[in-house]
């Protein structure tokens, strides 16, 4: 499948802002987004009544909250009326296909800026409510109705995996302690405790061979960034950063649907086209803010994205290469393990860490030295949708 | 969630029994019951097909954080079972104890209790798969 594509416009980001990830108790959905929309706002000094469309990303607010029509709601309170707001959903790849949208908006030729958020509100329901909210990412019919979780649909991909390439529990662990390494030097990630291989393997059994410890935590936060032609961007900021391409594919629903269980085909196809629409290839990427929603999951993206060969993934974590400082850094913020996944922000919120990973803004010790390409990449349920970014500095834009 | 009893009682024919999917076309057999072939779309002819109901287990795990409306069944195996004729299925195990469930064993479909409290009180039943007792 290769459709060729009419891009009439490059696409820079000129501004983002970021609520912290973990359990706002005191905070609605509306305020997280509210919170999120106007520091994107204030540090692209722009005013709200130049934004021409509000894309939101959210999976669920409805099951969560009992609030539906969302887009709208955010849009009102900002005081934007009336200007056009959408609701994107794809599961926990809700903010990354709501960035797409912005992108496409822009790339087009439509529209000159426009706004792309993502918020999630999940602590407002109980813990086995949550699980079951998610659980409609998967084929409900084939799939949940037979008890099946999210935890236990990667525990399936983990075991044959392991079957498979002989992957160890100890290796599967080092991505856990990693990506809690990187939470503890980012202020805003939901959980910032620096934890051992032993602690995660003596942490409650979840799903068979997943523990708590390889688990995302059910976290509340929103994100939001600002779109505009490349050659506008330095209007609005002088760090502008360009969407060097943002693809996105589908697969089967169901995990027992795939041509391959370990591996995931809608990220390969994302990240093939997304490499060449952008001309770079893997070997060019600085960092990559990938989707860890379970411990399986970051081995999977990484051998997917062509960051290393298929099955060689848990080499890169026992040589420690996806610390900050080794050969290929990975989820520089903790990624969703450690920074927190509030599903429908979680993709928009890569994008933000990106951004301040391409300008040189993240906290002393987490900052990837002379970051020029960065990659961020978005899973919707076990696989059916994914969403590959690549963005780089703006230094080349006039 | 909670359905209402048409969401369970229309689904009971393929729940009854491992219904699937062959075109005629490209020879492809497929679970669930498709509509149209992903394979051929329009071009494909498919046609509803009954599985023996026999298989190997393929991927497996044991859910010990269970979603609503499972929690008395916790802990329970889940796996991804191939079936013989070629396509896999998601189910759980019975019939054994979780921690036993392997890779390659052999498993046979089995009519068991699946939920017994949606908001109608609709006791719905449906397939799992137990280990096979006379394998062929």
């Amino acid at each position: 499948m290769n459709h060729s594509l009419n891009k009439r416009n490059g696409v820079a980001i000129v501004g983002v802002g970021a609520t912290p990830f973990g359990e706002h108790w005191r905070k609605s959905l509306r305020e997280l987004a509210l919170e999120a929309s106007l520091s994107a706002v204030a540090e692209a000094g722009i005013r709200g009544k130049d934004i021409q469309e509000f894309f939101i990303g959210n999976m669920s607010g409805g099951m969560f909250t009992g609030q539906e029509h969302v887009a709208a709601l955010v849009t009102d309170f900002l005081g934007l009326n009336p200007a056009p707001a959408i609701r994107v959903e794809a599961a926990c790849a809700s903010g990354s296909v709501a960035f797409r949208q912005g992108y496409v908006a822009i790339a087009s030729g439509l529209y000159n800026l426009v706004a792309v958020g993502g918020v999630e509100k999940m602590t407002d329901v109980q813990g086995g409510w949550a699980t079951a909210i998610l659980s409609g990412a998967m084929d409900t019919e084939w799939e949940a109705y037979f008890g099946v979780t999210f935890p236990g649909i990667y525990a399936m991909i983990a075991n044959r995996y392991m079957h498979e390439y002989g992957l160890t529990r100890e290796q599967l662990a080092k991505v856990a302690v990693k990506n809690h390494y990187h939470g503890s030097l980012n202020p805003n990630a939901h959980l910032r405790n620096r934890i051992t291989v032993e602690d995660v393997l003596k942490s409650p059994l979840v799903a068979d061979p997943l523990r708590l410890f390889d688990c995302c935590p059910i976290s509340d936060g929103a994100a939001c960034v600002l779109l505009a032609p490349a050659n506008e961007a330095r209007k609005y900021t002088d760090t502008p950063i360009l969407v060097g391409s943002c693809a996105q594919a589908s697969d089967t629903l169901s995990l027992f649907g795939r041509r391959d269980m370990c591996t995931l085909d809608a990220t390969r196809h994302a990240a093939s086209q997304a490499f060449e629409e952008s001309k770079l290839s893997p070997e060019d990427v600085d960092f990559a803010e990938v989707h860890d929603c379970f411990t399986i999951a970051e081995i999977l993206a990484t051998e997917d994205l062509g960051l290393c060969s298929k099955g060689r993934a848990a080499k890169l974590y026992d040589e420690e290469q996806t610390f900050i400082g080794g050969k290929l850094p990975i989820n520089t913020d903790g990624g969703l393990k450690a920074a927190g996944h509030a599903v429908g922000a979680t993709g928009v919120k890569q994008i933000v860490e990106a951004v301040r990973q391409l300008r040189g803004e993240a906290e002393k010790g987490r900052q990837v030295k002379g970051a020029e390409i960065g990659l961020t990449h978005s899973v919707g349920g076990s696989g059916a949708t994914a969403v590959v970014t690549i963005l780089r500095r703006g230094d080349s834009i006039p | 969630m909670m359905q209402s009893a048409s969401y369970h009682w229309r689904r009971y024919k393929e729940l009854y029994n491992l219904k699937g999917t062959r075109c005629e076309r490209c020879g492809g057999v497929f679970f669930p019951v498709r509509d149209i072939c992903p394979n051929c779309r329009r071009e494909g002819k498919v046609v509803q097909i009954d599985f023996s109901g026999r298989g190997t287990v393929y991927a497996h795990t044991v859910i010990r954080a269970p979603p609503r409306g499972f929690e008395y069944l916790s802990p329970y195996a889940v796996a991804i079972v191939q079936l013989d004729e070629g396509p896999k299925v998601t189910s759980q195990i019975v019939d054994c104890r979780p921690e036993d469930v392997h890779i390659g064993m052999r498993v046979e479909a089995c009519f068991r209790k699946l939920r017994d409290e949606s908001a109608d009180g609709v006791i719905v039943y449906g397939f799992k798969f137990r280990p096979v007792q006379h394998d062929l």
